[in-house]
């Protein structure tokens, strides 16, 4: 997630923007007038702002793009983050309709106008910022829009000068029942119907929800949000283009460079880190291939389910396979026991197809091999809790990803219970956790109560600090705190500090 | 207008229905996985790449990799054995200089007769028989591929996207972003390997008419759809070479989709969800979606016969993966007693029972809810399991159609949706049998001179691709006409000739 740590721009330094010479537009719209709440961004601020606003708005608005994203990583719904945003809304970008006669309204539109060309400016550089900056604006924008005064949000919508066509009478008879069934509606219930080239909704085609024929999309009239949300995102996403490649350009004014490079600085940490300093666990010699069975012990729900999968089938399919290999790595074990682990592992299979197909992508996970850029990065890094979590669900026959996810409720309590956690509470604790979606409070509630003796004790003792004992939302870090735990007074208590991962 | 999928209204002018030849030769089959984004001149193992478990060559760079000068050595370990004939240098060179369409492949990608960016700014990427992987290729004419085809004997070609420049410069252009992928076709893999878990007649590589049918229903669902949702016209099924198949949609409107959009047509058309742990695979809201009440019409018919008959997924305890979908506990109930008591009961008398022993009075929800879980467990049994990995990504490269697969000798030939039904894997002609048939050819039995591949029995999916690139062609040009200028605004590279 999004670090807050802002501290390195200097606060005090104030000085006058002139927008102007930094190309940011012309100067005849010096000072716009906001007639509606919501904003399509599509002219760019004119007037003149301090140094110490542009920062302050900036913050402010990334403050609120980071509680979305936090909001997308727990899979929070539309309605759950609608309610979770409510109150760092008011607080940070306060945003409200013509009809709520708030006093501030045309300050609090230059605001969020100022703010959202900052960030964009802020994140144009490469293309994964641009792609996150887009999808947090989408879902901002989609927020707002939902919740705008119906009126409003009408009047806004007509200004937009969306290509609509409507469905008419004679089409709409021969196509209700379909289009009905479509949009998941029961028969019989009237409506306008709007008739676009399917590439428009994207979203919509994409989760079955709406009716297709011939290319074009019939959409109701109530999903004007997904055509308009969509809307936005397409503008964005071609400004987002332009902005980046006029960013040279940008580059001269050398008092925002430092606040523009730090705000995407803060942007670009989004996961948990691994750290090298994960492998190296004190009092725990160098790892072997024969070890991990008994280390397995210690591993999160997720490798130990690949580590049993892999026992049971002699085997893993491919992303399993990845996603074990770079945690083996993660916690120190090197590449040839790693080789042999994996050899051993394949029990029913011949050196020669082993050597052949899949000794290399062990190699390349190492960065023994493969591009310079690889070998350069020493293969790749141990996945995070969340890149774990965001990726594709697992297909027929493979094993991959979070079992709080990707399983059952009734197979995640029957793998619990086979890798020893009987005890009722928890249990039920988890199915609580897994079915608001909470997956990595699930992992740690486990944690806890696996470690439980253990963490009484470091806490007692006050030989380990608070953070020690942070959430954790690392596999490897799971580990090695779980090792760690489970070899206290073998002269390994303690040791944590110092080389945690970074957050 | 869509096909329509019955194969009656076929007109004379539209696609030859293709009649191979039968053969009742059974190989041992598995499919070759799409490779991924592999780095240059990449050194890779054939094996690697044609007889990998799972598909599992999506994975981007994860095709092993040497630099040139190591692939420039010839590779010790390679020998030939009986697998590899097929893939053999001089079978190769015989293959691309008699059989291969070049022509109509030129035009198939070039999308016109004249040459154009469209076929020049193409990636090819060659797999040699020294196990090398070229890629990054491109050639301005189809005879320059040619040409390199018969001297380098590549046993595999892959396709990628059309790039802004010519992909051989892209180290030369100055920025980055000038060398990007700009157009190709969607496409879609479909692979037995998908179907494991309830496939019973074969394992692994192996392939037979029974299991065949999993690929057949899908063609036909995903065919339907394409045309009749998205308005694609033209679209090539092509067989894979041993055990699945490709589609390609040729049409202009797809060429130009970018990712989210191919995202898009995925998820319309993927219905299963989850892995091995994730229970239900199927959850879909009711009213069904016209897509999937359309599918499942399609599908209902081979439920009875591939299913029910042939797979026999619940014979003796796999009849607990029945039991598990089935949501009502006291049928669940009533049926696990009827059959641990009479363990040798098909599946299709265990299908039967659910409704009659729900009927005399073990259901304690209402009838519509089973009949959705009916559904439910037929879609889970035939509905398409695409591999989602292949086609959601412009620049993804998929084997060439028309190519030999190295381990099956057999060739990459159209699969015509109208009749999915009548292809047969197994017959599908193989490169060494197409020389065979060269070589017997009598001369006399025509009056003029003819082309080689139409002495042999590729000559019916020739006829056919012939066929449908001219569809494709015919539209290109209408379009061009059309005024498709003035809606194309400045991007006028497809204009320029
Ligand atoms: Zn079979």
């Amino acid at each position: 997630m999004i670090r807050h740590d802002y501290s390195r721009v200097d606060p005090k330094r104030r000085a006058y923007i002139d927008h102007k010479k930094r190309q940011f537009a012309k100067a005849e719209f010096a000072q716009q007038n906001y007639e509606h709440r919501l904003n399509f961004y599509t002219l760019p601020p004119t007037a003149e702002v301090t140094l110490e606003e542009f920062e302050t708005w900036a913050i402010n608005r990334l403050k609120v793009l980071s509680e979305l994203e936090a909001c997308s990583f727990r899979n929070r719904s539309q309605e759950e983050t609608a309610e979770y945003m409510t109150s760092i809304l008011n607080k940070y970008l306060p945003l409200r309709s013509n009809s709520s006669r708030g006093t501030n309204l045309q300050e609090e539109r230059k605001r969020d106008h100022y703010s959202h060309f900052i960030l964009r400016l802020a994140f144009s550089s490469t293309e994964e910022l641009r792609r996150r900056f887009s999808h947090l604006e989408t879902i901002l924008f989609r927020l707002r829009f939902r919740e705008d005064d119906p009126r409003e949000r009408q009047d806004f919508v007509r200004t937009l000068d969306l290509e609509w066509e409507e469905v008419g009478e004679d089409e709409k008879r021969e196509l209700r029942d379909q289009m009905l069934a479509a949009i998941g509606s029961k028969k019989g219930e009237e409506q306008d119907w709007f008739k676009v080239d399917w590439e428009r909704v994207p979203e919509l085609v994409s989760q079955r929800k709406v009716l297709l024929k011939r290319g074009m999309a019939y959409v109701p009239a109530r999903e004007q949000t997904s055509l308009v949300v969509a809307e936005f995102t397409k503008r964005l996403d071609e400004q987002l283009e332009l902005t980046a490649r006029a960013l040279p350009r940008l580059d001269e004014d050398d008092r925002l460079a430092p606040i523009l490079a730090h705000l995407s600085q803060s942007f670009t940490a989004p996961e948990a880190a691994y750290s090298s300093s994960d492998a190296n666990i004190d009092g725990l010699s160098a790892i072997n291939a024969g070890a991990i069975d008994t280390l397995s012990q210690n591993f999160p729900l997720c490798m130990q389910n690949l580590h049993m999968t892999l026992r049971a089938n002699s085997h893993l399919k491919h992303y399993g396979r990845l996603q074990y290999t770079l945690f083996l790595k993660g916690i120190g074990l090197s590449l040839e026991e790693c080789i042999i682990f994996w050899r051993r592992s394949f029990k029913l299979m011949t050196d020669d197809k082993f050597h052949k197909e899949y000794k290399y992508n062990i190699r390349h996970s190492y960065g023994d091999v493969g591009g310079d850029a690889n070998r350069r990065g020493r293969g790749y890094t141990p996945y995070s809790c969340q890149k774990i979590l965001t990726e594709a669900l697992p297909g027929p026959g493979q094993t991959h990803g979070c079992p709080y996810r990707t399983f059952t409720v009734e197979n995640l309590t029957g793998l619990l219970q086979r890798v020893g956690v009987q005890d009722r509470e928890v249990l039920q604790g988890v199915r609580d956790d897994v079915k608001k979606q909470r997956y990595h409070v699930a992992c740690n509630r486990v944690f806890e109560h696996a470690h439980k003796k253990e963490i009484k004790k470091v806490k007692d003792e006050g030989s380990w600090s608070a953070t020690d004992l942070d959430t954790i939302v690392h596999p490897n870090t799971y580990f090695k705190r779980s090792w760690l735990l489970k070899h206290l007074g073998e002269g390994n208590a303690g040791v944590v500090g110092g080389d945690r991962m970074e957050e | 207008m869509p096909h329509s999928v019955t194969p009656e209204t076929a007109s004379a002018d539209e696609h030859p229905a293709i009649k191979p030849e039968q053969s009742t030769q059974d190989v041992a089959m598995d499919d070759a996985p799409s490779l991924g984004e592999a780095e240059d001149s990449a050194k890779v193992n054939l094996e690697e790449l044609f007889d990998d478990d799972d598909s599992d060559g999506e994975f981007a760079s994860s095709a092993p990799v040497k630099s040139e000068e190591e692939a420039s050595q010839p590779a010790a370990t390679f020998k030939i054995s009986d697998k590899s004939q097929y893939s053999d240098p001089d079978v190769m060179r015989a293959f691309y200089q008699r059989l291969f369409p070049f022509r109509y492949f030129f035009q198939w990608l070039n999308h016109s007769a004249v040459p154009s960016t469209d076929f020049a700014h193409r990636e090819f990427a060659f797999t040699l028989s020294n196990d090398v992987l070229q890629r990054y290729q491109s050639f301005p004419t189809a005879d320059l591929l040619r040409k390199r085809c018969i001297a380098d004997t590549p046993p595999r070609i892959d396709i990628g996207p059309i790039y802004s420049t010519n992909p051989r410069d892209r180290k030369t252009v100055r920025k980055a972003s000038a060398f990007r992928p700009v157009s190709r076709e969607l496409v879609f893999d479909i692979d037995m390997d998908a179907y494991d878990d309830i496939r019973t007649c074969c394992t692994g590589a192996n392939i037979c008419q029974k299991c065949w049918a999993f690929i057949t229903m899908s063609i036909k669902v995903v065919d339907v759809a394409l045309r009749e949702d998205f308005g694609f016209k033209h679209v090539l099924w092509v067989y894979s070479g041993r055990r699945g198949a490709h589609a390609w949609v040729c049409d202009k409107r797809a060429r130009e989709m970018d990712d989210s959009k191919r995202r898009a047509v995925y998820g319309y058309l993927e219905v299963l969800k989850g892995g091995d742990q994730g229970g239900k695979k199927v959850n879909v809201w009711r009213p069904l979606h016209p897509h999937l009440e359309r599918s499942l019409n399609i599908l209902k018919e081979h439920f009875q016969t591939t299913i029910l008959a042939e797979q026999d997924p619940w014979a003796g305890e796999n009849a607990a993966h029945l039991l598990n979908l089935i949501p009502d506990t006291k049928l669940r109930e009533a049926l696990q007693k009827k059959w641990d008591s009479s363990p040798g009961r098909p599946s299709a008398s265990k299908w039967a029972d659910i409704d009659s022993v729900a009927k005399s009075g073990a259901l304690s929800k209402s009838s519509k809810e089973l009949l959705e879980a009916k559904q439910d467990i037929v879609l889970e049994y035939t509905y398409p399991r695409l591999d989602a990995d292949v086609g959601k990504k412009l620049n993804h490269l998929l084997k060439s159609p028309f190519v030999v697969h190295p381990a099956t000798g057999r060739i990459c030939v159209p699969i015509d949706p109208r009749n999915a039904e009548d292809f047969d894997p197994l017959s599908v002609p193989k490169v060494t049998e197409l020389l065979v048939e060269i070589d017997t050819w009598k001369e006399e039995d025509v009056e003029k001179k003819i082309q080689d591949w139409e002495k042999t029995s590729l000559k019916p999916y020739i006829d056919y691709f012939r066929v449908f690139v001219a569809g494709l062609l015919k539209e290109e040009k209408e379009k061009e006409k059309g005024g498709v200028k003035r809606e194309r605004g400045d991007n006028g590279e497809a204009m320029e000739f």
